[in-house]
């Protein structure tokens, strides 16, 4: 069973999104979505300054399996990309909701992030997509 | 015959499985406006019999030439073990096979190619080709875009003095997917893309600098000075070479102070025939840092599950079997016939013996540019140094005098004349090892003999 921590919010495409205190909203792939993907052997985060539109495809995780596309649940600017990334992708497999973060965007209207899905509404979708 | 293994009685069984009632039916879903309809510009099919003296009759009108046309093809001495060996059943398909870890021998074939393409450009890694070298830079440029993220503008500076089919080719694949290319003009005394004019780009976005060495003309460019100046600027640098050439030129993976960042081009020089314009495939390597963006395929050497060694493909998760429409390229393996001549070819020759071939053009070429600027009529264009190709400046138009050599066995060159009017009446002429010394002979005679006539009518 994956985790789904009930602070944060969700998108149907498995990114988990945080709003930071500086109002910030920190965006990363769940845990659910790490395991399908299995072992992470390339990351490729977006670089900070970038403007991104909600649904944009903003960064790629790459396992042995597959490639597939990180979307963003809200507008605004990259603030960072996780560096860290970029020589160490299992800590994606390792700590998705912590050092696996992908990146952090200000948002140009938090009413966006108010809009995911919240833990229980994305733990509902968890649970038809394995029945 | 019909190579095609369903009988009729099979077929009509698939189609009433699925509830089908034709196999036309199955393309319903195309719109009728995106179909072709009848095909009247391709003639009926023909038997083996009737194809093979078809073909026979078209190859006679080539005719047995005496040929000093280079401008991208490049005819060079084959020996025979390579198309004895390509040819091999175990060799001859043109793909990569699926299953393909089954395919040991191909895998490790392509291995040894990459491994190989990698060492004489300098670069880290090799795909397993592209279609030609036209493509390769198309698909070199496309690469460039995705691997600088820092840069927007999707604009690329392509020397006026790189092969302008290969720029054809470029803006038709490039151009559609809004790549910019920009052309810099070439030193008319020199034959050069001169450094400068890199400097009215010093404070703006552009993607990436294309250098072509030797260039369309022959002529060697300055390309240390560019290569620095361009990554200065915070571009790319994309390398087109002749893979001959390497065996004696500074690989691109050490022009200037970091060495270039994708390197492509035409591998045909390497133990493909010339056959009337291809098949022939393209190179394309690069270093390790842009290897997810590289299009292609790439094989890798690893261990089994007893420890021994074997080869694999590798990085598939970018490919388009499983990224689908956002995969790098849809380029597979297509040319992987050409490559294996050209790995046999390169294995064959060795450092060695490509370097002889390499010098042995240079020479020849020399040797020509002598012979031929000794007729009344004829100069040379470009004062710098050369590889295999050289610009003759005619004192009349050129497609007459190359109708003329020809009716004496003789193709004299590529008439720049279309592509580069500001050139006025000029021919682009290659003498690579196979010219000896009497066939330069032979062309000098007949040329003299031609213009000479030619004023005396």
């Amino acid at each position: 069973m994956s985790k789904v921590p009930h602070d944060l919010r969700f998108l149907k495409s498995h990114e988990w999104a945080r709003l930071e205190t500086d109002g910030t909203v920190t965006v990363g792939i769940s845990d659910h979505a790490q395991q399908a993907l299995g072992d992470l052997v390339f990351v490729e985060a977006p670089e900070a300054g970038r403007r991104v539109a909600a649904g944009e495809a903003i960064a790629v995780v790459e396992s042995v399996k597959a490639a597939s596309d990180v979307y963003s649940p809200v507008s605004g600017e990259i603030v960072a990309g996780n560096v860290d990334l970029g020589g160490q992708p299992e800590l994606i497999n390792q700590d998705p909701y912590g050092a696996g973060w992908i990146m952090r965007i200000r948002p140009d209207d938090k009413q966006q992030f108010a809009a995911m899905l919240d833990a229980r509404g994305y733990e509902a979708q968890l649970a038809a997509e394995t029945h | 015959m019909p190579f095609i293994p369903h009988t009729a009685a099979e077929v009509r069984q698939m189609l009433s499985t699925i509830g089908a009632p034709s196999t036309e039916a199955l393309f319903d879903e195309i719109p009728a406006g995106l179909r072709t309809g009848s095909l009247e510009a391709i003639a009926p099919a023909l038997s083996e019999m009737e194809i093979g003296r078809l073909m026979l009759e078209r190859a006679a009108q080539d005719g047995r030439v005496l040929n000093f046309i280079g401008a991208g093809a490049y005819e060079h001495h084959i020996p025979a073990a390579i198309w004895a060996i390509a040819t091999r059943g175990e060799f001859y398909s043109a793909y990569t096979p699926y299953q393909a870890e089954a395919s040991q021998g191909t895998l490790q074939l392509l291995y040894e190619y990459q491994t190989m393409m990698a060492g004489l450009t300098g670069m880290q890694v090799s795909n397993a080709s592209l279609y030609d070298g036209g493509s390769a830079l198309a698909e070199a440029c496309l690469m460039a875009v995705r691997a600088h993220r820092r840069s927007k503008a999707q604009r690329i500076l392509v020397p006026d003095a790189v092969n302008p089919t290969y720029r054809d080719v470029t803006r038709a694949i490039a151009g559609n997917q809004n790549l910019v290319l920009e052309t810099l003009p070439f030193d008319p005394r020199l034959g050069q893309t001169p450094a400068e004019t890199l400097a009215a780009y010093r404070d703006q976005d552009v993607t990436a600098l294309v250098i072509q060495q030797p260039n369309f003309f022959g002529v060697l460019e300055d390309v240390d000075m560019l290569t620095d100046l361009a990554h200065q600027r915070g571009m790319l640098v994309i390398a087109v070479v002749n893979p001959t050439s390497l065996a004696i030129l500074k690989p691109p993976g050490q022009w200037g102070q970091h060495g270039v960042d994708i390197v492509c081009g035409e591998g045909q020089p390497l133990g493909v025939p010339l056959s009337s314009g291809g098949p022939y495939f393209g190179f394309l390597t690069t270093r390790l840092e842009h290897v997810r963006q590289m299009p292609g395929r790439l094989i890798g050497r690893t261990v089994d599950a007893d420890g021994k060694p074997g080869f694999t493909l590798t990085l598939q998760a970018r490919e388009q079997h499983i990224r689908r429409g956002k995969a790098t390229s849809n380029i597979c393996t297509n040319q992987g016939l050409l490559v294996t001549a050209a790995t046999i070819y390169l294995s064959l020759l060795g450092p060695h013996g490509l370097a002889q071939v390499a010098s042995s053009c240079v020479e020849q070429t020399s040797r020509l540019v002598a012979a031929l600027t000794g007729v009344p009529g004829v100069r040379r264009v470009f004062a710098g140094p050369h590889f295999h190709e050289a610009v003759l400046a005619l004192d009349r138009p050129v497609r007459g005098v190359l109708d003329a050599l020809a009716t004496r066995g003789i193709v004299g060159g590529y008439d720049l004349t279309s592509r580069y009017p500001a050139l006025g009446p000029s021919l682009l002429v290659c003498a690579t090892e196979t010219r000896t010394a009497g066939d330069i002979e032979r062309y000098a005679a007949a040329l003299a003999d031609v213009l000479q006539n030619a004023t005396a009518a």
